[in-house]
């Protein structure tokens, strides 16, 4: 079971929360000018270490708030939580 | 390679079984192959076989990181059916299924394939007129299924919540008989030897851990822990590990890896001699011929390389499983496992040469490989061959996330292993 630090509520467990994956994502565009292989990436290319990861969840049985947080996908270790429009965490 | 039969058992047995040989050998690898295959799992296996089955082609090493068969091959449930909706789906699997159905013969190793059916139970009338659909749908693709009635259900399965309390109350179903189980290993191991006497070197211990070209960009090898591999092909069939092999050749995949957990009981007595799913919750059961039952559920819904999983997802089977069959309740787990599974937006296999030259794909099988092994490696070893699609797996390519043409499974039939 992880424990999540939910920027508004603290630190609760993850069955109270939603992954929504990679973050940091920009929609690209217009849409009329993107090629296919753009679209597939941005679409389904998503990011898929072993080890670091950059990921947004949702507190979704708590307070709703969507947020950020880095963690590791071997170990779940979560080093940092940060919010919607933060800069980007360096990651190793 | 001596074969194995009833004549075999019977003599060894008067000899106190000394006369048995190793099954394959552990071979160092050569300077180079023709191909080389990463991943001894079942689709790896498989591949090697048919590479000279169907080929002629024997120069080849599998090299795996652990052991053969230690990857998902070994800790998945054992399902094998072709209860797929869409056309492309139908026949890649049902191919599958049919090599199943010969294989314990073509490899000379008993893979105890079961046939004690797939049975999908239906919760609700809206899951019922979906099951009527994909029967329908599976018939139209010429795959045997059946829709069933509530009481057939229950006669099927002795001990099915179908009471007035029920949570989840049992409406009706359909089964594909021919679908069931097979001995896991033995597909691996089968394959292995039957690859081993074809002169396939199978390389265990060691992981491949990048990739070498010449000046000019043409692929000659790969690094591994135990040195310089050369190789004119390169095929990757490592499942959970698809998108580091693929980072590592230079290329991405649009698969992402998450952690799948089962689990089993203690053993009792025979009570369930079919393959039992449930639409609603996802769970779904069998009875090993040891007779554990033998659990499954759906993904621990976040990226994982971690291979265990977490609690609350046991939890949710579990409380699925007593749900279904509520005498199983006093029952201890035995153990409980995970695998890294490769998922894509579609829940459907690649199979394709990769963007990157001489290097050859084979992953996407997600949370439902085990059953595609044969015809994984027989369509990977026709690309491997003629560098061209075999055409069972044309639609599998790549390309059809840029062309929008997803083969969606995962919506289509919803099912997750
Ligand atoms: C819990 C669970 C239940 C499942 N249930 C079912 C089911 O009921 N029915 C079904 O059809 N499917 C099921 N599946 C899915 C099925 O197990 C897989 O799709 C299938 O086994 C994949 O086979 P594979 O040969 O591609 O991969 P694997 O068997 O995982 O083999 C890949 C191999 O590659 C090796 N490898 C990785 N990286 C390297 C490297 N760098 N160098 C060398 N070797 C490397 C690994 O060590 C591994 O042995 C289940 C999976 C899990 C985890
Ligand atoms: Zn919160």
């Amino acid at each position: 079971m992880l424990l999540i630090t939910c920027p508004e509520c603290g630190a609760r467990p993850e069955t109270e929360f939603v992954c929504g994956g990679e973050t940091h994502i920009t929609r690209p565009g217009p849409f009329a000018e993107v090629p296919a292989d753009v679209w597939a990436g941005y679409l389904f290319h998503q990011a898929n270490p072993r080890g670091k990861l950059r990921e947004r969840w949702r507190h979704q049985a708590g307070c709703g708030l969507w947020f950020n947080l880095v963690r590791d996908t071997v170990t779940h270790e979560i080093t940092s939580v940060y919010r919607m429009g933060d800069p980007k965490p360096e990651i190793a | 390679m001596k074969r194995y039969s009833a004549a075999s058992l019977f003599t060894e047995g008067f000899r106190g079984h000394t006369g048995w040989e190793r099954a394959w050998r552990h071979p160092d690898p050569k300077p180079a192959y023709d191909v080389v295959i990463v991943g001894a799992g079942g689709h790896g296996l498989a591949t090697a076989y048919y590479l000279d089955k169907e080929h002629g082609i024997t120069n080849v090493a599998v090299v795996e990181k652990g052991w053969l068969g230690g990857g998902n091959t070994g800790r998945n449930t054992t399902v094998v059916r072709s209860n797929y909706l869409y056309p492309e789906s139908a026949a890649l699997y049902e191919k599958a299924l049919q090599l199943y159905e010969g294989l314990s013969k073509d490899l000379n190793y008993n893979i105890m394939l079961s046939q004690r059916g797939m049975l999908e139970v239906a919760h609700s009338r809206h899951e019922l007129e979906a099951c009527a659909y994909w029967a329908n749908a599976m018939r139209l693709n010429g795959i045997d299924s059946e829709v069933l009635t509530r009481d057939e259900v229950i006669a099927l399965v002795p001990g099915i919540n179908a009471g007035p309390g029920a949570r989840y109350p049992v409406c009706g179903g359909y089964i594909q008989r021919r679908g069931g189980i097979a001995r896991h290993d033995a597909v691996a191991w089968g394959y292995a030897r039957a690859a081993d006497a074809r002169g396939v070197d199978i390389i265990q211990n060691c992981e491949v851990t990048g990739f070498r070209r010449d000046g000019a960009g043409t692929l000659v090898g790969v690094e591994t822990t135990r040195g310089f591999i050369g190789a004119k092909k390169v095929a990757l069939a490592v499942a959970g590990h698809s998108s580091v092999m693929a980072e590592r050749a230079g290329f991405r995949l649009p698969v992402k890896s998450y952690a799948l957990q089962a689990m089993v009981t203690e053993p009792v007595k025979p009570m369930l001699d079919t393959v039992v799913m449930s639409l609603a919750t996802g769970v779904y059961m069998s009875q090993s011929d040891k007779g554990e039952l033998v659990i499954g559920g759906g993904l621990d819904l976040y990226g994982s390389y971690a291979q265990r999983g977490n609690f609350p997802t046991i939890e949710k089977v579990v409380a699925s499983a007593i749900e279904l069959i509520p005498a199983i309740g006093r029952l201890k787990l035995m153990r409980t496992w995970a695998g890294i599974v490769d998922v894509t937006h579609d829940s459907s296999p690649i199979i394709d040469r990769a963007p990157v030259q001489g290097v050859y794909v084979n992953c996407g099988w997600g949370t439902g490989g085990f059953k595609a092994i044969p015809v994984g490696g027989y369509t990977l070893a026709h690309l491997l061959a003629r560098d061209e699609p075999h055409p069972l797996a044309v639609p599998f390519s790549l390309r059809r996330f840029e062309s929008g043409r997803l083969i969606d499974e995962a919506a289509a039939s919803g099912i997750p292993h």
